[in-house]
């Protein structure tokens, strides 16, 4: 994480600062998005300086990324949660079941259902995964499909249209608070508040012991099974505050909403550096990523290049990013043997 | 000559009885095993729809049931032995996607189709070859790079395609992926399944690279150690895993005669759910080719049943879950309830290793 800091005891706070900043794995993905911002920018002003533009670039990935962030956090305990695009679609299609259903709900009560509702389903996962003591990927794809089920036999054919909501929570999918979506702002306190407890809490910490080695951390004396619940937990409950958000946003919900949604938001914790065995990356990082994965999109029949490509320059990046990521941890190890062998002579 | 003393040595260090018993008498080793609970699972699912459905004992529902489980069975035989090493290979269905945009392409351009064929197939090794040096030689993770590779993959299929669909193929081929061994209601694809399902089993159980696979599952290091070329096999086997999920393309295409980038989308997660719902265990080192043939037939059996009894797609989509669940969540249960009927036996057992009995 502080590639930077290692040999610096004796730098300026400020060089230390900039090593950090520069030599965080977060910050070759950073530089990628905005390298990309700037170019379909240069080739169309429009893409980021029309009202429109500026805000889909905020908008489009704020749903994202609330949902890679719950699953980095899962990630970094060494799990996986395949289940999130199902918790999603189910949580979407709740938020617009409780509008028709009970006219004249408030809408923050229908947050409050939505984000318990996704965590019931995330502690379903977490405590088959924790106390059978059963790997996640197996558990999770299997409430994947118990999950999707449940919501296409209870939606049937029907779906949720805009018309079914009312306009002040459907206001909230294009609410600017100072010229910021709304959603975007809901999604950045998500994350700084994650990346906050993930970094200084103790939780957080125990977070990473335990993804780094799971058998040391119980030994240690780590509550692992308290702690892998609460993983799973907040990973559900943020896909379901995402599944309130998408009802917003979109208005429109089937029972498909979020088919596919565990590859892409793995695939942005993975592109922004949070490795599949556990203990390392940061929620940025899978910030970073989510943005990456859906600015390409925009972005790419800007650059002349046809949108069918698009998850092909993703794959191609996922791979770049973790190849990038090995070769950095190589040279890094390979630096500190170096250093330990040169204070050992 | 050295084999005698190989057997000399056996016989010399022949182990304890009460290794070689393993606690349990044979018939319940093999009667209580998770392939013989599925295959029994499989068996019973068989007898209450043919009790109880109607039209489920009819050829066509024969036909169309191998037929639509003919791909996930391909392609579960490779993911096994990949499983088994402890590695996964999530890019499957895009290399099914690739290889039958592949065949559509050149078949439109006006090539023989065996010659398109034989590219797609090529495109298939390239494909678990990429996935394999990336996860052998580069040392990454498998389950990242099939991750990207499933996106990189199948954002080529739809980027050479687009939305358009091609459909025009040889009626000879057409026919041949929907024909029936004459006088059987069984579909021709069988035929090549059995061959690679009777290979695949060889190869793991019956030699010494299927030692390999399963000494990497439980201890790469040691296995390596001993002899087994770790990253040789696993290479080997992301290279399989292309081949036989390029053919299954090709039997995908040729089976609903068109070609689309997005064929086939999302079927890696059925093909593993079957895998290990078949007894296959996700930490590696365990698990039956018989096993995962059976886990698929039972997915597939239960489906086409459900279906015939009215049952909407989504309700079979829950029973999919809820048995993947439940077999793996069955096992730590027992492990449970048999620690606590044990209790103070158990423990005893424990340090006293070498008694007898």
């Amino acid at each position: 994480m502080s590639i930077g800091a290692t040999g610096g005891t004796t730098r300026s706070p400020i060089a230390r600062t900039l090593g950090t900043v520069f030599g965080a794995r977060e910050t070759g993905i950073a530089i990628a998005l905005v390298v990309i911002i700037i170019a379909a920018t240069l080739r169309n002003p429009s893409f980021l300086f029309s009202a429109d533009g500026y805000r889909d670039l905020l908008l489009t990935p704020s749903i994202l990324l609330l949902v890679a962030v719950g699953q980095a956090i899962v990630i970094i305990t060494r799990n996986v949660d395949l289940s999130v695009g199902s918790v999603l679609g189910l949580t979407a299609y709740l938020t617009g079941r409780l509008f028709i259903d009970f006219p004249g709900i408030p809408p923050a009560l229908v947050f409050v259902a939505g984000i318990a509702f996704g965590a019931v389903l995330g502690l379903i996962n977490g405590a088959l995964v924790a106390f059978a003591r059963v790997p996640a990927l197996v558990i999770t794809l299997g409430t994947l499909y118990i999950y999707r089920g449940i919501n296409v036999a209870w939606a049937g054919g029907d779906r949720i249209n805009a018309s079914d909501m009312p306009a002040e929570f459907r206001g909230l999918g294009t609410a600017q608070l100072a010229s910021i979506p709304v959603l975007t702002v809901i999604a950045l306190v998500v994350l700084v508040v994650a990346a906050w407890y993930m970094r200084n809490a103790r939780g957080g910490r125990e977070f990473y012991a335990i993804g780094s080695d799971p058998d040391a951390a119980q030994l240690y004396g780590l509550k692992v099974t308290r702690r892998i619940l609460v993983a799973f937990v907040v990973c559900g409950a943020l896909a379901g505050l995402a599944g309130v958000l998408y009802a917003a946003r979109y208005g429109t919900v089937s029972s498909q909403a979020g088919t596919g949604w565990e590859l892409q938001a793995i695939g942005a914790a993975v592109i922004g550096g949070v490795a599949i065995s556990g203990g390392s990356g940061t929620v940025w990082g899978a910030a970073i990523g989510a943005f990456l994965l859906l600015t390409i999109n925009r972005a790419l029949p800007i650059l002349g290049i046809q949108d069918f490509w698009q998850r092909a320059v993703v794959g191609a990046l996922i791979l770049g990013a973790i190849v990038l990521d090995r070769v950095l941890s190589l040279r890094q190890s390979r630096k500190l043997i170096a250093q330990r062998d040169e204070t050992h002579v | 000559m050295s084999d005698t003393i190989l057997r000399e040595n056996s016989a010399v260090r022949r182990a304890p009885d009460s290794y070689r018993a393993h606690g349990r008498p044979a018939w319940q080793r093999v009667l209580f095993t998770r392939e013989s609970a599925i295959i029994g699972l499989l068996v019973v699912v068989i007898l209450v729809a043919l009790a109880t459905v109607r039209n489920f004992d009819s050829p066509l529902t024969v036909t169309y049931l191998l037929l639509d489980v003919a791909p996930i069975l391909l392609i579960a035989l490779p993911m096994t032995l990949i499983i088994v090493s402890e590695e996964i290979d999530l890019s499957v269905a895009s290399t099914v996607g690739l290889s039958s945009v592949i065949v559509g392409i050149l078949t439109q351009a006006g090539l023989p189709f065996e010659a398109t064929a034989l590219v797609a197939l090529f495109v298939g090794v390239i494909a678990g070859a990429l996935n394999g040096f990336l996860i052998t030689v580069v040392g990454l993770p498998s389950l990242a790079v099939t991750i990207g590779t499933l996106a990189l993959f199948r954002g080529i299929a739809v980027g050479l395609l687009g939305t358009t669909a091609i459909t025009d193929f040889p009626e000879f081929w057409t026919d041949l992926a929907q024909s029936r061994i004459p006088g059987t209601p069984v579909p021709s694809i069988v035929i090549p399944i059995v061959v690679l399902a009777v290979a695949f089993a060889i190869l793991l159980h019956f030699t010494s690279f299927g030692r390999g696979i399963y000494a990497i599952g439980l201890n790469k290091e040691a296995a390596a150690f001993s002899g087994v070329h770790v990253d040789r096999t696993k290479f080997l086997l992301f290279v399989s895993s292309g081949l036989v999920s390029a053919f299954a393309g090709i039997f995908f295409t040729l089976r609903f005669g068109n070609a689309r980038g997005d064929n086939a989308i999302g079927l890696e997660l059925s093909i593993i759910a079957a895998v290990l719902l078949g007894g296959v265990s996700i930490f590696g080192g365990r698990g039956a080719i018989h096993g995962v043939i059976a886990g698929v037939l039972l997915i597939g059996t239960l489906g086409s049943a459900l279906r015939l009894a009215n049952v909407t797609s989504d309700v079979i989509n829950v029973i999919t879950g809820v048995l993947l669940v439940l077999s793996v969540v069955s096992t730590s249960v027992l492990r449970w309830v048999r620690s606590k009927r044990l209790g103070s036996a158990g423990k005893s057992r424990k340090e006293v290793p070498a008694s007898s009995g």
